[in-house]
């Protein structure tokens, strides 16, 4: 009977584990399904963006409030799992407060730092859950259905798990002196105001209450981690490889398609080298068609809409959204992955570039202006997607929009995308001539 | 010929004598054929004249650098139009490049090298700040635009593509106008509307055009020059600025133009 809460913790966390295993093990999957790019360059760059902006923040504090909130349960988040270690190592060794004799005074100088900053937390998230729902902030009240529910769950389960670890360590110094298990640890500042809450019950009743919220913290734990998965949430993690593996040329460069170079140098009668070896698609059809980064950034979106708030044409009525790229992109993947594991024909469903995801209508409309690469916090690149979808129109379908192919014959034939006679090109110099008689 | 103050070489000339420029200037399509920017290609030509800098055009050999085919997703027609670029670059040993156009300007320094071209190159608002820090371009004080209002539009592929914010705004400051910035401004300048070959097509279904959006901002400084460095902005501010009937009072031009006509040019 003695081991049978260590024997049912064990349980938990390999349950737990296990499920969170396989999602990691799918997602990892659904990213490889991309093509090939090589980010392994410049380390230290990356490694810089990685500190900066992931760890820093950086690109979050060009809006403070939202930034100063998230900060508070980012580091929150950070300092707070320092807690679940000593939560796993007591649930296995069925211990109780096992730093508390070993750090001494400092146990409750850290446990007090770790309840401010689950207050910090608490405080945070009900301030987001104010910016979405009862002054909502435009870009997140524009997510309907399943986004939306997302963004409020997230935030709902994160203040419940704080309250649950409050209550614990209310209960816990009511506990102590009454029962030998619960040790000598200090005082408690912020959960101390719970605790006339629980004064006048019994020692079994606060037991029970104790234990209660320690299992309902760590198994809830575990299970947002599962959640976490399938959520938005998922930048919690992403957002550092995000960040490390982000395009680092400059903005506007676009990147060169080495099967087009080599194809055109054998029609220029240049040395082309040795032809690639089967050229797929040119562009993308499909997300399966886009690099890996570009399926990671999908994973790594928070849904937050800073870049759509930013994007001229999305600004000005238009349909497209670089939110919505980043979503279409992460919904189809998983779908394409989905078809896999199913064993059906991976490609199955609607393509990524089609009117149930991404239209042509939202392609076209996109002026490369790299608003929303900027606005990003996490340095995502929504218009590489946008521009690959472009490259699979013009020279696959021939069906970009009829001004653009005779601008592309233009150039063809004329050398400019205006229909002038080349020869007029100079004609210019004259006038400057004339401006002097 | 010989007796025009302004003189433009081109490089079949300069070859042909066995001379080499210190710098190409680039004057890309919309210099080369939109009318109005025409008139900056003109103005940045006699700046050029003017400080005495060995510059040369490449005239009717110069050619689209491919940009708009690339952004519309015609790879193989950028790559066949830069790699012509290259060879005839490259058949006269350029080094050195300016150009009025961002988007030349982008295209030349940043996709060009991975098709073997490799060139310094620079935005014309960078060269004329250059000019005015080594006092080769002194603005005389009491200038057309002293203590005047002027606002700059960011180009997308000057700044965030490149950048490049503060060139500019240094030429701006060089006239001893006041400088006053959009709501919307640097990494968060609104887009003209015409980037990514938008200027080649209508916008898509929508409740405003993006250029008239801007132009509002623009307005809404009270300056009463927008100054641009992009032939496509260029289009899109002058054509806002006739929507809001405000042509009367509020004039766009370029930087060069600007320095051009501060100089009596
Ligand atoms: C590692 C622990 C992290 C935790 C616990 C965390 C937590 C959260 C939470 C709860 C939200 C929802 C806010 C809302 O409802 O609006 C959020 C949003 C967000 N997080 Fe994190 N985050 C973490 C890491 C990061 C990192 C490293 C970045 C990178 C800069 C980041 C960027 C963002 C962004 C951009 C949003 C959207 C915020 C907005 O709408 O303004 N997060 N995060
Ligand atoms: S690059 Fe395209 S999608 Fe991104 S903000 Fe600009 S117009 Fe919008
Ligand atoms: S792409 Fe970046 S800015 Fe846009 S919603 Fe996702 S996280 Fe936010």
């Amino acid at each position: 009977m003695e081991y049978i809460s260590q024997i049912a913790f064990l349980l938990v966390l390999a349950v737990a584990s296990y499920f969170l295993a396989q999602r990691i093990g799918s997602i990892k999957k659904n990213i490889n399904l991309g093509k090939d790019v090589d980010r392994s360059d410049n380390k230290g760059q990356r490694w810089k963006n990685t500190m900066l902006i992931a760890f820093g923040q950086k690109k979050m504090f060009k809006k403070f409030i939202p930034a100063i909130l998230h900060l508070m349960i980012y580091v929150g988040f950070l300092v707070i799992n320092l807690e679940v270690l000593e939560f796993i190592i007591d649930g296995i060794a069925g211990t109780h407060r096992i730093f508390a004799p070993v750090l001494g005074d400092a146990y409750s100088v850290a446990i007090n730092i770790f309840e401010f900053l689950a207050v910090a937390v608490l405080v945070s998230c009900v301030a987001f859950l104010w910016r979405r729902n009862v002054v909502p902030v435009k870009r997140l009240k524009t997510l309907s259905g399943w986004p939306k529910l997302d963004g409020n769950l997230i935030l709902v389960i994160e203040v419940i798990l704080m309250f649950a670890i409050l209550t614990m360590n209310a209960t816990d110094q009511l506990l102590q002196g009454k029962d030998d298990h619960y040790v000598q640890t200090g005082s408690f500042f912020f959960s101390s105001f719970l605790m006339p809450l629980f004064e006048g019950m019994s020692v079994d009743a606060l037991v029970f209450t104790e234990r209660f919220a320690w299992w309902f913290h760590i198994i809830g734990i575990l299970a947002f981690a599962v959640y976490v998965t399938y959520s938005k949430h998922l930048h919690i993690f992403m957002a550092f490889p995000n960040t490390y593996f982000a395009r680092i040329t400059p903005q506007g460069q676009m990147n060169n398609m080495d099967e087009v170079t080599t194809e055109v140098k054998s029609m220029l009668g240049m040395d082309a080298g040795n032809p690639p070896a089967e050229v797929a698609r040119l562009g993308a059809k499909d997300a399966n068609d886009l690099t890996w980064v570009n399926l990671m950034n999908s994973y790594a979106c928070t849904e937050c809409g800073r870049c759509t708030a930013e994007c001229p044409a999305n600004l000005t009525g238009k349909k497209l959204s670089p939110r919505k790229i980043m979503m279409d992109t992460r919904d189809r993947i998983t779908e394409i992955g989905e078809n896999i594991k199913a064993g059906k024909e991976a490609e199955e469903g609607s393509a990524l570039f089609s009117e149930d995801y991404i239209s042509a209508e939202e392609l076209n409309a996109c002026t490369s202006c790299n608003a929303c690469v900027e606005a990003c916090p996490i340095n995502i690149n929504p218009l590489d997607i946008i521009l690959q979808g472009r490259r699979y129109m013009a020279m696959e379908e021939s069906s970009s929009p009829q001004s653009w192919n005779a601008m592309f014959q233009n150039v063809e034939t004329s050398f400019a995308p205006w229909k002038f006679p080349p020869t007029d090109r100079f004609k210019w110099a004259d006038k400057l001539k004339e401006e002097e008689k | 010929m010989s007796d025009s103050t302004y003189k433009v070489p081109t490089m079949q000339e300069m070859s042909a004598k066995g001379e080499a420029p210190e710098v190409l200037f680039w004057v890309g399509c919309a210099g080369s054929f939109d009318d109005r920017y025409k008139a900056v290609t003109i103005a940045f030509t006699k700046i050029l004249n003017k400080v005495g800098i060995n510059f040369a055009v490449l005239g009717p050999e110069e050619s689209c650098t491919g940009d708009p085919a690339r952004r519309a997703g015609n790879e193989f027609l950028f790559q066949m139009q830069a790699m012509s670029n290259i060879q005839v670059l490259d058949g006269y040993n350029i080094k050195k490049i300016v150009t009025a156009c961002p988007h030349c300007f982008n295209t030349i320094k940043n996709e060009y090298p991975e098709l073997g071209g490799n060139y310094d190159v620079v935005h014309h608002s960078q060269f004329l700040q250059g000019l005015i820090n080594e006092g080769k371009v002194t603005l005389k004080d009491g200038g057309e635009f002293k203590g005047r209002k002027i606002t700059f539009h960011d180009s997308c592929y000057l700044g965030r593509a490149n950048g490049v914010y503060e060139a500019p705004r240094d030429v701006i400051k060089a006239l001893d106008a006041e400088l006053v910035e959009m709501k919307r401004c640097k990494t968060k300048g609104l887009c003209c509307g015409a980037g990514g070959a938008q200027m080649f097509k209508d916008a898509e279904k929508g409740n405003k055009e993006i250029n008239i959006e801007r132009t509002e901002e623009a307005l809404d400084t009270g300056a009463e020059v927008i100054a641009a460095g992009c032939p496509f902005c260029m289009t899109m501010m002058t054509d806002g600025v006739k929507n809001k009937e405000r042509e009367h009072n509020v004039k766009v031009f370029d930087l060069a133009e600007l320095i051009a006509k501060n100089e009596g040019l």
